[in-house]
Parts: structure tokens; C-alpha cells; sequence
């Protein structure tokens, strides 16, 4: 029997109450997501992509429709089941970096870990070798805003993949990022995907940062229009 | 975990260091206050206490009456109505313990290169035993010494220690208005009295010697006040009805005249001061723990600013797995920690201000360790109590609209 995927979405519908009545973003969308997979949404602005990552990401609930992420379904949890699923099993990474700014790399990496209740020595050694990961070492030290906006990118990604997750959420990483970057964290994403197997869903409007992922999808309006999968030796590229 | 989210909220607090410490004064201010006024307070009340304990007790004092001259109503004491006569007649009643005259004069002492401006009272050996005074050295005057108008002085500690600094001046000469004296006493030390005046900047002498050889009066036997011991507590009332028919049987005060004369329960007004320094301490520690409330008002107001300044931070915190109660819980060990440290720091600046005014100023100040501890429980207290609407309005937050917050 084969395993059942990381990311299963069943009719997937989310819609906000607004001033003007119900806008309704997410309009039934049916995706699988297995392990080890590298996937990239694209779409027009408003077709709802982040909204569609928050609900990935246990940040926000589906008005309708089922989410189960690696066979459990996270309709029923609570906020403390989800922050849980947060921390210990997903990895954020988002456009505007989110640093603490007022503390320091080193901090801001091991901050999941202080949530998992793990002990500071321990917090500080995985910390310390994640940032190494992404070739920061030598900056644990800095405040956020004393390194670049590449840097600032590598320690979300550190921080992200400090606590061991099985999913890494980027919601369009590299938007902020000059292209010569942008590829250097594309590769960084690679390597993550390929030695350690994380699954990586990306948001991203650049064709060529999409390119690094193995699977292709494109939503309009709140609907999957297009869904495309290279041949593996491809997506190493 | 605890200890975590402390080092959370310590580094938040060290990031900001001015704020830190604007919100910190607030709470300084108000745990240095209730501190210093509660130890002015107590050390108010001491002190009357102590000049209660140093008056004697069951105690009236008698002045000499009031006239009318001209049109004038002169203050009690003005005009020579009680004499030595009725000192006597009073110490026979039966409710009363004993009678001290008095006839008080300021003069100048000289006691060889040095002199000493003070209070020169004439009295009665009665004096010691109603002052309940006793002597650190030599004796007091007797009877005899009174009958013979006899030339000696029981000095009064500053006295002696102003006019022979350390040395014992029994058995010496000093010279009252210029007349020679022969010390016979010392007084014990007594302290201040209610009236914050130096009890024991004075000398005693015999009433006799007072009237006849120092102050030349024009009414012979005349004395200022009388100072009547009752027999107890429980005779005051009618110690007081009994001088007052008495006095005025042998001033042949006519029915429909006032009294010449004025006597006034010193136990009864002493224990009315008691109670004016007891009402002021609590006033003034009430006082003091309005700025409490107004330091912990500031710490929520910093707090609730600082929540909505860190909503992304918040929001950060949330997606990477903070629960709710982590938020909550490091927004409120943040109040706590502020408001424990204000307190602390508070704690010292009370106490310090409270020995120097000490010092400076004479005061006495009594800082106690309950008002210390007090203040403690109250800080973290108001801490807490100010810092958990902040601290929920903080783990209350979305965490997408916290992330989304610019
Ligand atoms: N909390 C909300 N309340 C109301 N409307 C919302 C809310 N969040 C998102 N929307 C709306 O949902 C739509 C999709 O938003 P979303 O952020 O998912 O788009 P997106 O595909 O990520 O766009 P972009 O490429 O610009 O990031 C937008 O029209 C947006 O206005
Ligand atoms: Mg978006």
C-alpha cells in the first residue's frame, strides 16, 4: 500500500466576511502533496495563494472542505493542537523575512525551540548548527537588521528548519530578493529538499524561482487551473 | 519553560531601555513614597509616644486665670491668680496624688568661661515625682532646701552637658542672674517633648528661691502653674471638679464670674495629639499608595503600547508555535519583572530618603520591614493585576492579522 501523501486537500473552500458580505477566496481546490515533493503555485495577485498557504501553514482555518496533513485531519484541533503542528512539523518562510528585529541571529533561530520546550543548551547547539546550514557561521551575533536581505532570508531558513520539520511553506521568498539571490536561497530550498528530504511548497510570480520546484501548479480565482509535473532529473537543474 | 519566557521578557526589556526605565520610575516613585510616609508616620508617632511616656501620667496642669485689663482679655497665665497657698489646698484633696508649683523664668547661667541661655524652674521636690524624673546624678532638692530658700540647682542634661561638657557638675557653683547656685542634680535625659521642645534644657530650683532671690515679682507668692497628679486614671474627673470648686471657694469667685484660673487634662489632649499623628500615618501611607496605583496604571499603559507596537513580533512568535498561554505568559512576567524591579529600586530610594531626612533633619523615622514587605506584595500585585489585560489582548491576537500587521 502505498503511503498516504503529506498534504491531502478535499474541496477545499475558505471565505472572509467583509463589510460587503462574504467574499469567497478559496473555491474548491483538490491537491495532493507527497513527502519529499518540491511544489510551486503561481497566480495572478488575489487569486489566493497566501490564503491558501496560511491554511497549509495551520495559521488559518478552511470555511469547508478537509485538510489532512500527513492522514490527520486538522479541521478538529484546537489553537494549542495547531501551534504544536506549527512548530514541530512546519517550517515558515515568508516574503518580509520575519526576524525578531531586537534579537540577535542566534536567538531568532532557536526561538521555535524554546516553544518545543527544549533545554537552552540543546536550543543553542541546533541553533548554531542550523545557521551553519545556510552559511552564517560567524553571525550569531548580529541583530537582523546588520545583515543582508539574502542573510536576513537564510535565517528564516535556518530558523525554519531548526526544529526538524517535514514541511517547509514559503509564501514567494525570494519577492524581496535581487535574482542572483534569489537562486542562491532556490538552491539552499534544493539541497534542504534533496538531502533531508523536507517537502517545500513555494508561492512565487517568477517563472524561473518556480523552475526550482519538480511540480507546477497555477490558480486563478481560488481554483487550481493547471497543474504540471517535470520528469525528475529535470528538477534538479 | 517559566524561566525561558523570563529571558524572553528580560531581553524585550533590555531592547528598550529607556522605556524600561520611564515605566520602572513610575513604580520607584510610588514604593519610595509609601515607604518614607509610612516611616515619617510611624516615626511621628514614636516620638509623641515617647513624649507621652516623658510627660507623667494622670496630669493636669492649672495656669493662673485670665484678666480683663482695659478691655484687653489677657492669655492665661497673664495675671498671678494661684499661689503656693493654693498649691497646698489642692494636694489635700483627696482625688489628687500630688501638686508641683511652678514659677518659670528664662535666664542666663554662667558656670565658669561658659554660659547657657535656658528655662529656670522654681518648683517643689513634688516637681520630680509628677515629671516622673529622675536623677542620672547627685540629688534633688528637699523640703528644707524650699523652707530656707536655699541656693541650689538641679540642672537639666543639655545644661550640664553645655555648661561642664563632660565633667559631673555636682558639688560646683553656677550663677543664675548673676546670684551663685551650687549644683546639687543632674536630671536623667527625657528627649523632646510634644511640642518638639528640648525637655531637658532647664534647671529646677526651689520655688522659694525662685519667687524671693531670682525673679522679683510683683505679686509675692504668686506662681505661674501648677502641675496636679491625680491619684489614677479613674479619678481625673473628679480631681478636675474638686481643684475647680475649690479654687474658685478660695478666690471668692462670685457664682456668675469665670474662673481665674484654667485647668487643662494633659493625659487627655497628649492622647488627642496620639491620635492626630495615628489618623496623619494612615492619611499619609493612603496618599503614598495612590502613587502605587498610578505607577501601575503607567505600567499597563507602557505595556498595552508595547503589545500593539509587537504585534508582528507576536505574530511571529504564533507561526513559529507559541501557544497562547506563552504569549500571555511572557507579556506578564514583563509587567511583573517591571513592576518587582520598580519596587526594589523603590524599596532602596525609600529607605535611603528616609535616613537622610534622619539625619538631615532630626526627624525620627521609623522604616519598617512590614511596610517594606508591604509595598513588595502590592508592586507585584499591581503587576500583575495591570499587566494581564495587556498580556491577553497579546495572546488574543490572530496570528495572521498579527503576522499581516504593518
Ligand atoms: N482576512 C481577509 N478578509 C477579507 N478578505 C481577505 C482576507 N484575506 C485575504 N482576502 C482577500 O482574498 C483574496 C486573496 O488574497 P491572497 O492574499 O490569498 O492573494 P495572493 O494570491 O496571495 O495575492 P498576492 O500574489 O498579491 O500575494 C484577496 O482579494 C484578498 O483581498
Ligand atoms: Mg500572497
Amino acid at each position: 500500500m502505498a503511503a498516504p501523501p503529506l498534504i491531502r486537500l478535499e474541496a477545499l473552500r475558505k471565505s472572509f466576511a467583509t463589510a460587503a458580505g462574504p467574499v469567497s477566496v478559496l473555491n474548491g481546490i483538490d491537491l495532493d502533496v507527497d513527502a519529499g515533493e518540491t511544489l510551486a503555485v503561481m497566480g495572478p495577485s488575489g487569486s489566493g495563494k497566501s490564503t491558501l498557504m496560511n491554511i497549509l501553514g495551520c495559521l488559518d482555518v478552511p470555511s469547508s472542505g478537509r485538510y489532512l496533513l500527513d492522514g490527520r485531519d486538522v479541521g478538529g484541533l484546537d489553537g494549542d493542537e495547531r501551534a504544536r503542528l506549527r512548530n514541530a512539523f512546519i517550517g515558515f518562510v515568508f516574503q518580509g523575512f520575519h526576524l525578531l528585529p531586537r534579537v540577535n541571529l542566534l536567538d531568532n533561530v532557536a526561538l521555535p525551540l524554546l516553544y518545543a520546550r527544549v533545554k537552552a543548551r540543546e536550543r543553542y547547539a541546533r541553533a548554531a548548527t542550523a545557521l551553519e546550514r545556510v552559511g552564517l557561521k560567524g553571525f550569531e551575533a548580529y541583530l537582523p537588521a546588520r545583515v543582508s536581505g539574502g542573510q536576513q532570508q537564510r535565517v528564516a531558513i535556518a530558523r525554519a528548519l531548526v526544529n526538524r520539520p517535514r514541511l517547509i511553506l514559503a509564501d514567494e521568498p525570494t519577492g524581496n530578493l535581487d535574482s542572483a539571490t534569489s537562486h542562491e536561497i532556490m538552491r539552499l530550498f534544493g539541497s534542504l529538499n534533496a538531502s533531508d528530504g523536507i517537502t517545500l511548497v513555494l508561492v512565487t510570480h517568477e517563472a524561473d524561482i518556480a523552475a526550482y520546484a519538480r511540480r507546477l501548479i497555477q490558480m486563478v480565482d481560488g481554483r487550481i487551473t493547471t497543474m504540471r509535473t517535470r520528469p525528475a532529473t529535470q528538477a534538479a537543474s | 519553560m517559566i524561566g525561558a519566557l523570563l529571558g524572553e521578557a528580560l531581553h524585550s526589556m533590555r531592547a528598550n531601555r529607556l522605556r524600561t526605565f520611564l515605566t520602572m520610575l513610575g513604580m520607584v516613585i510610588g514604593v519610595a513614597a509609601v515607604i518614607l510616609m509610612v516611616a515619617i508616620g510611624q516615626g511621628a508617632r514614636l516620638s509623641v509616644d515617647q513624649a507621652i511616656q516623658s510627660m507623667g501620667s494622670n496630669l493636669f496642669i492649672v495656669l493662673s486665670g485670665s484678666t480683663t485689663s482695659g478691655g484687653i482679655r489677657m492669655g492665661m497665665g497673664a495675671a498671678p491668680t494661684l499661689t503656693l497657698a493654693d498649691a497646698e489646698a489642692i494636694a489635700a484633696l483627696p482625688p489628687v496624688l500630688r501638686v508641683a508649683p511652678v514659677v518659670p523664668q528664662t535666664a542666663q547661667i554662667v558656670a565658669g568661661a561658659n554660659n547657657w541661655s535656658t528655662m529656670v524652674t522654681g518648683s517643689t521636690p513634688a516637681y520630680f515625682d509628677v515629671r516622673e524624673w529622675p536623677l542620672a546624678s547627685g540629688r534633688a532638692f528637699g523640703a528644707a532646701d524650699v523652707r530656707a530658700a536655699a541656693r541650689v540647682a538641679v540642672l537639666g542634661r543639655t545644661v550640664a552637658l553645655n555648661l561642664f561638657g563632660g565633667e559631673d557638675p555636682v558639688g560646683k557653683t553656677i550663677r543664675i542672674r548673676q546670684s551663685p547656685f551650687t549644683v546639687v542634680g543632674v536630671l536623667a535625659a527625657k528627649g523632646q517633648s510634644l511640642d518638639g521642645r528640648d525637655q531637658d534644657d532647664g534647671v529646677v530650683v526651689p520655688v522659694t528661691t525662685a519667687q524671693r532671690k531670682l525673679f522679683g515679682t510683683q505679686f509675692p507668692g504668686s506662681v505661674r502653674m501648677l502641675m496636679v497628679q491625680a491619684t489614677g486614671a479613674e479619678a481625673m474627673d473628679e480631681a478636675q471638679r474638686e481643684m475647680a470648686r475649690l479654687l474658685r471657694q478660695r478666690h471668692h469667685l462670685p457664682e456668675r464670674a469665670d474662673n481665674d484660673f484654667d485647668i487643662r487634662n494633659l493625659t487627655a489632649l497628649a492622647n488627642a495629639a496620639a491620635q492626630t499623628t495615628r489618623v496623619m500615618s494612615v492619611m499619609l501611607g493612603a496618599i503614598a499608595s495612590v502613587s502605587l496605583l498610578v505607577g501601575g496604571i503607567g505600567i499597563m499603559n507602557i505595556m498595552l503600547v508595547s503589545v500593539t507596537e509587537r504585534t508582528r513580533e507576536i505574530g511571529i512568535r504564533v507561526a513559529i508555535g507559541a501557544r497562547r498561554r506563552d504569549i500571555l505568559m511572557q507579556f506578564l512576567l514583563e509587567a511583573v519583572t517591571l513592576s518587582v524591579a520598580g519596587c526594589l529600586a523603590g524599596a532602596l530610594v525609600g529607605v535611603a530618603a528616609a535616613v537622610a531626612i534622619n539625619l538631615m533633619a532630626g526627624m525620627t523615622v521609623v522604616v519598617s520591614l512590614a511596610a517594606v514587605a508591604a509595598a513588595f506584595l502590592i508592586a507585584s500585585m499591581v503587576g500583575v493585576f495591570f499587566g494581564l489585560y495587556p498580556a491577553q489582548r497579546a495572546s488574543g491576537l490572530e496570528p495572521i492579522e498579527a503576522l499581516a500587521y504593518q
